[in-house]
């Protein structure tokens, strides 16, 4: 199969490259770019003029919700999910039922997910048996299953000697450790940022050092331990500035934040909006303008969509006991474009930040556009709007703060290893 | 005669008119009771030149109104006062202008939650016909023909003077 | 969300206030916050005309007469039921009382099914008393427009009936807000009784509003809602017109916010010593049941200062007002 994409403006944040040029694939591999090889007959040609030819997306914090919550979501719908939203590779948080903390497991989703033959999908395996944060996992053998990096999605380790030794055994291997860095007492009680909204309104209030202080504990550990750590999904002006700090003492950590926490604030809770029932919670707009900027200077390496279909039953309840998460995949590309333009950044580096930034972070060859490489593209038109709703939105979780608005950027054809695998 | 601003009573003639009526008839047991807004001034008009013992009663019908479902609770209702027991009394209502009846009718609800009088009159300075319910007036000022549209609002100066005037009817037709 | 107008609605209920209609008027009562200034008013002269009907022999009015009130309490309070219930019989309505706390709730029913069941009885008004904190607004959002809601105090965030009841009693006795000052003690962070008699004295005027408590029952941010911060009760205390006592729950008088019920009475317990330090004619509210010896002296609860018991008279009156506008608007 050779496919010609022609007349698209082709931006590849790794090596800076921006203009209007073809791109050959054959053989599932970009074949060239800019002038067509002698003898390329194309048995598909796609006309991108408008459109944005990039590498596929990379997001690094996804729930497909298999095992255990297929009425939630399924895996069928949330990897049409992820191509439609121009994502190609993706990272899956091990909290299912029962949670990814066996190698069988593991390997069932890999076979599922290839059998589908859309997004690449790279599970994160837990780091305690259960999630329990007591007994580690065998993070040899899910490696060897396909686990890329082990995490506890939001379980909390309670016991910091068993924090310690997680990350002392996954440093011995190589391993990378992914944190959510929230302790888990001064948050255990709290549905909202401990802010002017949560006293309004009377929610339970999660305080700024519930982060700083689980960031201070994993930077703390980190000095003595050779070990690698990926911070999850940041909330804070405060633990930005911490994360600034330990990356200026040479530490190897990097970050994360979400959509949500890169254009929301607690205003956004209006009058208890449950799709604003988030982990972490939304803080403040000196945070969010924070986040905004460190994403834009580096100190945040990725942006990712923390995808979390909620089922619908478990929003329509009062704020506090309604589930926290808010679906995301089919938003990461429109919302860092917005991130984009109200900053005035260059498109290359917008899109580094959903592309081979977080494939950095995964250690994955993807979010680039050198020859030879997998064709994994996302093509997209910039300027076309389109609303935020329950029958645009191909996740089964329809649940977000965005819903009803209207955003810029529509994916138009997404391709996985040469092939179409999404077309709008 | 069709009524216009020119050919409007003098409300002052009018409360002339009511208190010579009422004079005649009044009792030891006879007590006064005005419904707000209009109803009250005349009943303390009444009530002074009458000299009356007993003190003044003043109504707030709103909770008592039978369009509370179309027009809602008024924004400003007042306590209804009843200084004295109303048991074995012969009371008069007053009020500015009988039209259909239904004031007069919670009014005199009200009344009977406070007790059982003995008798109860009704003094109107105007009569505008109209009736929807079998009332009527035994004192009354002026009968007049008033166009459905219109409203006739009793207004009340500075110094305590009454007036008349007469209005567009914007609400409903009702009371 | 599967029907677009609906959902539109929705979205556009969480950003407009949920309370108000078309035209401004009260549709639904569930936060002080938020309510303009002639609103209240509203709420608290009309409450005084049925002050006087609670004075008369025939204590009720035709009002409400056909209509169905219904006390949805999720979390049981016999004495605020109560208190809507008289209120809601007063005005001639049918009271059903249902105590959701120990039936469908414990069978799993779903929040809106109890609610869409409920709504199907044709009832006018949903009285909501819910643990949660939004119970109220999120019901509003769900039932039809031609159901009111009253909120009957939800989690730590209002207690609109109660916080109205508060500043009808002040000035019942003070006749004036705009020299006012209000002190509020003992556990505002868990109060739903503090935030609304906040925000109801802020709309009416009051200039000044002291919050007095230890920072474990202090929320951090309470400065935002316009009130200053007192620690000593010596201090709070000097020179204010009025002293809302705070009720103190069973299960927070020891442990990691507080030591024990003697530490905080020898600290913020309201005794005639203490209430010495406010102005002489200050009185003393206290939303009930009274913790006697934890918040407030016993001597201090019965003395002459204590408008305790005018506050549960007044509170009926005040549920009637806003029962009686809601179901006209």
């Amino acid at each position: 199969m050779k496919i010609l994409i022609h007349g698209g403006r082709v931006v590849d944040p790794t090596s800076g490259l921006d203009r209007i040029q073809d791109l050959c694939i054959a053989e599932g591999r970009i074949a060239a770019v800019g002038s067509i090889p002698d003898g390329f007959h194309p048995d598909r040609k796609i006309n991108a003029s408008g459109m944005i030819v990039c590498p596929g997306l990379v997001d690094l914090a996804v729930r497909l919700r298999e095992p255990g919550y297929e009425h939630i979501a399924t895996l069928e719908s949330e990897m049409s999910a992820a191509v439609a939203g121009g994502v190609t590779s993706l990272a899956c948080l091990p909290d299912t039922d029962p949670p990814l903390d066996e190698p069988g497991l593991v390997e069932m989703l890999k076979h599922r997910a290839r059998q589908l033959n859309q997004a690449r999908v790279y599970p994160l395996g837990a780091l305690t048996q259960g999630l329990r944060g007591e007994r580690l996992t065998e993070m040899a053998e899910l490696t060897e299953a396909g686990c890329i990096a082990f995490t506890q999605a939001d379980a909390p380790i309670v016991d910091t000697a068993v924090l310690l030794s997680a990350l002392d055994y996954a440093s011995t291997f190589g391993y990378q450790v992914w944190l959510r860095p929230q302790e888990h007492f001064l948050a255990r009680n709290g549905v909202a940022h401990e802010g002017q909204v949560a006293t309004r309104l009377g929610l339970g209030g999660i305080p700024v050092s519930a982060e700083t202080i689980a960031i201070a504990t994993v930077v703390n550990l980190m000095r003595n331990t050779e070990a690698r750590v990926h911070l999850c999904r940041l909330s804070s002006a405060a633990g930005v500035a911490m994360v600034r700090e330990a990356r200026a003492q040479g530490l190897k950590l990097t970050c994360d934040i979400s959509i949500h926490h890169l254009h929301l604030s607690e205003m956004d809770i209006g009058y208890y909006d449950s799709n604003c029932h988030l982990q972490p919670p939304l803080r403040g707009q000196r945070d969010r303008d924070a986040l905004r900027a460190a994403l834009l200077d580096g100190t945040i390496d990725a942006l990712c969509s923390d995808h979390t279909p909620v089922d619908e039953d478990a929003k329509q309840l009062p704020f506090a006991e309604s589930d926290a998460g808010a679906t995301g995949l089919e938003l990461l590309l429109p919302l860092a474009l917005k991130w984009g333009d109200e900053t005035g950044t260059p498109l290359a580096q917008t899109l580094a930040r959903v592309t081979c930034d977080p494939a950095r972070i995964l250690g994955i060859d993807a979010g680039n556009l050198a020859i030879g490489r997998a064709a994994d593209l996302c093509l997209f038109d910039a300027e076309r709007y389109w609303k935020v709703d329950a029958q645009s939105l191909k996740s089964m979780g329809k649940n977000t703060p965005y819903f009803r608005m209207e955003l810029r950027g529509r994916v138009c054809f997404t391709l996985v290893e040469g092939q179409v695998v999404y077309e709008l | 005669m069709i009524l216009t601003a020119q050919t409007l009573p003098d409300a002052e003639a009018l409360l002339a008119e009511l208190l010579r009526q009422i004079a005649p008839t009044v009792g030891k047991n006879t007590a006064l009771i005005g419904i707000r807004t209009g109803g009250v001034w005349i009943a303390e008009r009444l009530h002074k030149a009458l000299g009356l013992n007993i003190a003044l009663g003043t109504l707030d019908v709103s909770f008592y109104r039978d369009d509370f479902e179309q027009r809602g609770l008024s924004s400003q209702v007042r306590p209804s006062t009843i200084p004295f027991s109303v048991d074995e009394q012969d009371l008069i209502l007053v009020d500015d202008v009988l039209y259909t009846g239904r004031t007069i009718r919670a009014a005199m609800n009200e009344l009977f939650d406070y007790g059982r009088p003995a008798s109860i009159r009704l003094a109107t300075l105007i009569d505008r016909g109209g009736r929807e319910l079998p009332i009527a007036a035994q004192y009354v000022g002026a009968t007049l023909d008033v166009a459905p549209n219109r409203n006739i609002e009793l207004q009340r100066t500075d110094d305590g003077r009454l007036s008349l005037v007469l209005r567009e009817d914007t609400k409903a037709a009702g009371h | 969300m599967g029907d677009p107008d609906s959902s539109d609605e929705n979205n556009e209920s969480m950003t407009a206030n949920p309370q108000l209609n078309r035209n401004g008027e009260l549709t639904h009562l569930l936060s002080i916050e938020g309510l303009p200034a002639s609103i209240l008013w509203q709420i608290l002269d009309t409450a005084r005309s049925f002050v006087s009907i609670g004075e008369r022999e025939v204590k009720k009015v035709p009002l409400l007469r056909g209509k169905s009130v219904f006390n949805l309490f999720f979390e049981a309070s016999t004495r605020t039921r109560t208190t809507f219930e008289i209120a809601a019989k007063r005005l001639s309505a049918d009271v059903i009382n249902l105590n959701i706390a120990t039936s469908s709730q414990n069978k799993g029913e779903r929040l809106l099914d109890t609610v869409d069941n409920l709504a199907a009885m044709n009832a006018d008004m949903f009285i909501v008393r819910h643990a949660q904190s939004g119970a109220a607004h999120f019901i509003a959002r769900h039932v039809s427009p031609n159901i009111h809601v009253i909120n009957a105090g939800d989690g730590r965030h209002e207690h609109p009936t109660q916080g109205l009841l508060d500043v009808f009693t002040i000035r019942h006795y003070k006749h004036d807000f705009s020299k006012l000052r209000v002190a509020i003690v003992g556990d505002v962070l868990h109060s739903r009784v503090a935030r609304s008699q906040i925000h109801a004295l802020s709309i009416l005027g009051c200039p000044e509003i002291r919050a007095i408590g230890p920072r474990t029952l202090l929320p951090r941010e309470i400065q935002g809602l316009g009130v200053h911060v007192y620690h000593d009760m010596h201090e709070g205390l000097k020179d204010v017109d009025v002293v809302t006592m705070l009720r103190l729950q069973n299960e927070r008088m020891q442990g990691p916010l507080l030591p024990s019920p003697q530490e905080f009475f020898k600290n913020y317990g309201l005794t005639p010593e203490k209430l010495a330090r406010a102005r002489p004619d200050a009185i003393v509210l206290h939303p009930g049941p009274m913790n006697r010896g934890v918040e407030i002296d016993s001597s201090v609860a019965d003395g002459t200062q204590s408008v305790i018991l005018p506050q549960v008279t007044f509170g009926i009156a005040v549920r009637m007002a806003v029962m009686s506008i809601l179901a006209g608007n």
